[in-house]
């Protein structure tokens, strides 16, 4: 009885010893992964919390002893007369951009999952802007869109239609990076949903077909609803991309004319980085803005998905 | 039954070991550069089209062995290099020579990075003044220019003598305004500038701003509105193409070389390109309001030495500066990078041998720097406000006279 129980004890203990290494070796492993989040992640969001609760100068960012300032850069932001419109233009670029980037993905991944003659070519061919450096398309873009020389006002002379001022008229700069933002997006879209439409099994449309379901019945009660979870993913990652859309606005319009075409994410790089004189704190207050706006809707779908 | 606890204590080292590389990247090797990196002089430059085989890469080299020092030099694309040089000094690591556009000097030195000419007894005395003003700030000076160019009217022959206008009769806003109006009846285009809503923009509408007699303290005065009013005015008649709203110096030289406009206003730096049109063309100095020369801003780069925790670096420093200012050299430099020298001495030389840049000369003797006038740091906070100001009145969505109003109070701020 008492040997047993030392053995017990002894066992309990050396296992005890064995659980301590092997939680050494875990914790190994696991340093990269936290050092790594930790020095790319967790330090440059402090940091930028930390510019935007500060007033820096050129010469407190130099000497590192800006004053804490507390809301102050977020108190200017709010009362900038670019806020207003920045926020605006942001949420109007996002929402457009993604309901048409979805809608056209959508019909296009349920087109491709016919199979037909050169499908894959053409699948293949509507990757194409996915694959271009952006610089290279919003460089493009800006080239067809410009109000003198581009391509798309001389079809438009064609056909007999006055041109208009694609990138220079305050009416139509922001439509404008909407149009080539939507063109670049799709390509997502049509891949993620593709694969989603594949993980649906054919057995369920041969059911349906047997019990006389027309082809748009097909779509909205079994395509819609099973590709649901697809669906919200595809729309969070695209929200995230499309928020923080900088360098195709940057290159086309520089947010102008005015404020025309500014968003917060344009916005927040003209006051750190496009002035001579940077404007540090501001800067990453909107930049801090951006993230929450993201963060809220991050937070949203995982409440979602848990009552799924 | 120890193996595989052995196996699992060697891999949690490894992984250790790993993680320690990651964060100290395996240097191993650390101790042995010691003495060479005493003598090594870093020099940063915006000039990233130069590689190795440069004449300007050479002569930094050849200045460096006659200073006894190896240097190391690398080039930064210039709207990079303010960040680069703010971020290095905070982290008490700048470079021992820096080369830097001339309107950022002032922003350095109100940021301490930058040392006085004084500290480091650099010889100013033959620099232009009117180009040495945009590195002085409070009295002191900041850097040396290493050159400079400005502004100017390039022109079409071609197009010119096809609507009947000679250029020589451009000697205001009314006969150049005349001019575009000839052109454009002739079926041509008139004129085409970059009115970017970036620093690039404001540089190019500073020399009509400046040639109305306005001045940057006031930019609602009725001689501000004048010059705003000038461009709106060419844009809404057509006398310019809508696309300067979205035009760099650089499309807006593309639109020029395509033959079709009869003139454009750009930078000494195109002088190059232009032998390349493969039309004829020439240049006059922009002209003011009134009449004679427009002050231009000028552009161009200054030559700075950034503070240093080892002040006795400087003495070597010195020598370097000096060396790539020198009479000889500054003109190899200037004539790489078709600038117009800062010296009298040089500018003197530099027509001598090529006729040519005696309309660039003179209008850098009428430029002004955009930091001048004790302006310093306070000209970012007015450019911006000046640049939304053109872009909201060419783009039509305010009036010339509200939209500098509102620029007025913004820059007041």
């Amino acid at each position: 009885m008492t040997s047993h129980a030392e053995t017990l004890v002894r066992t309990r203990g050396s296992s005890r010893v064995r659980r301590a290494r092997g939680q050494w070796a875990a914790w190994g492993f696991l340093a990269p992964v936290v050092i790594y989040l930790l020095a790319f992640y967790a330090y440059p969001l402090y940091r930028n919390l930390d510019l935007s609760l500060r007033h820096y100068t050129v010469r407190s960012f130099v000497q590192g002893n800006a004053p804490f300032s507390g809301a102050d850069n977020y108190r200017t932001v709010f009362d900038d007369p670019t806020f207003g419109p920045a926020l605006l233009h942001t949420l109007v670029f996002t929402f457009v951009s993604i309901a048409f980037q979805f809608a056209i993905g959508l019909a296009l991944a349920v087109f491709f999952t016919q199979h037909f003659r050169l499908s894959a070519t053409l699948r293949a061919l509507f990757l194409v802007p996915w694959l271009l450096p952006l610089i290279v398309s919003a460089s493009t873009w800006s080239w067809m869109l410009n109000s003198d020389s581009g391509i798309v006002n001389f079809f438009l002379k064609g056909i007999g239609l006055d041109p208009v001022n694609w990138l220079t008229s305050p009416d139509w700069a922001l439509t404008s990076v909407i149009i080539a933002n939507v063109w670049i997006g799709i390509p997502f879209n049509l891949v993620i949903l593709y694969s989603g439409l594949q993980a649906i099994p054919v057995d369920v449309y041969e059911a349906a077909a047997l019990d006389g379901a027309s082809g748009w019945q097909r779509f909205w009660r079994i395509t819609f609803p099973l590709l649901r979870p697809v669906s919200a993913i595809t729309l969070l990652l695209g929200l995230v991309y499309t928020l923080k859309v900088f360098d195709l606005i940057w290159i086309m319009t520089k947010g102008g004319p005015t404020d025309a075409s500014t968003t917060l994410a344009t916005w927040s790089y003209r006051l750190s980085f496009g002035n001579l004189l940077p404007e540090f704190g501001p800067g990453a207050a909107v930049g801090n803005l951006l993230i929450i706006i993201a963060l809220i809707f991050g937070l949203l779908y995982i409440r979602r998905q848990r009552r799924d | 039954m120890t193996f595989p606890s052995v196996r699992r204590g060697l891999t949690a080292a490894t992984a250790l070991t790993l993680t320690a590389c990651l964060i100290t990247a395996c240097s191993s090797d650390s101790g042995g550069e010691k003495t060479q990196a005493a003598t090594e002089y870093t020099v940063w430059d915006p000039y990233p089209q130069f590689d190795a085989s440069s004449d300007w890469v050479k002569l930094l080299t050849t200045c460096g062995t006659d200073a006894g020092v190896t240097v190391k030099r690398t080039g930064y694309d210039t709207t990079d290099l303010t960040n680069k040089a703010l971020l290095a000094a905070q982290q008490d690591n700048s470079p021992d020579v820096l080369i830097v556009d001339n309107p950022v000097v002032s922003t350095l030195a109100e940021a301490g990075v930058l040392t006085t000419t004084d500290e480091v007894k650099t010889d100013t005395s033959a620099i232009s003044p009117n180009l040495l003003a945009a590195g002085q700030l409070g009295g002191k000076t900041y850097g040396v220019p290493i050159g400079a160019n400005t502004l100017a009217l390039y022109y079409n022959k071609k197009v010119l003598d096809a609507a009947k206008v000679d250029p020589a009769t451009v000697k205001d806003w009314a006969s150049l305004t005349a001019a575009l109006d000839k052109v454009k009846a002739a079926g041509k285009k008139g004129i085409t500038f970059s009115a970017i809503g970036t620093e690039e923009g404001s540089f190019q509408f500073l020399p009509w701003f400046w040639g109305s007699g306005a001045n940057l303290t006031q930019l609602d005065s009725a001689q501000g509105v004048a010059a705003l009013t000038l461009w709106t005015d060419w844009v809404k008649k057509g006398l310019a193409p809508n696309s300067v709203l979205n035009n760099t110096q650089t499309t807006s030289w593309q639109e020029f070389a395509t033959g079709d406009f009869a003139f454009s206003e750009n930078g000494t730096w195109q002088l190059a390109n232009a032998k390349k049109t493969g039309f004829e063309y020439g240049i006059i100095p922009i002209p003011s309001q009134a009449g004679g020369t427009a002050p231009a801003p000028t552009g161009g780069e200054f030559v700075t030495a950034p503070v240093q925790s080892d002040t006795a670096k400087y003495a070597t420093t010195q020598k370097l500066i000096a060396c790539l200012t020198s009479a000889d050299n500054a003109l190899t430099t200037d004539t790489t990078l078709s600038y117009v020298a800062a010296t009298d001495a040089v500018q003197q030389k530099q027509v001598a041998a090529n006729p040519e840049l005696k309309v660039w000369v003179e209008a850098v003797a009428a430029a002004k720097g955009r930091t001048s006038d004790d302006l310093g740091t306070k000209y970012p906070k007015i450019s911006q406000p000046l640049w939304t100001a053109f872009q909201a009145a060419l783009s039509g969505s305010k009036q010339p006279q509200q939209a500098l109003t509102d620029a007025q109070s913004a820059a007041a701020k």
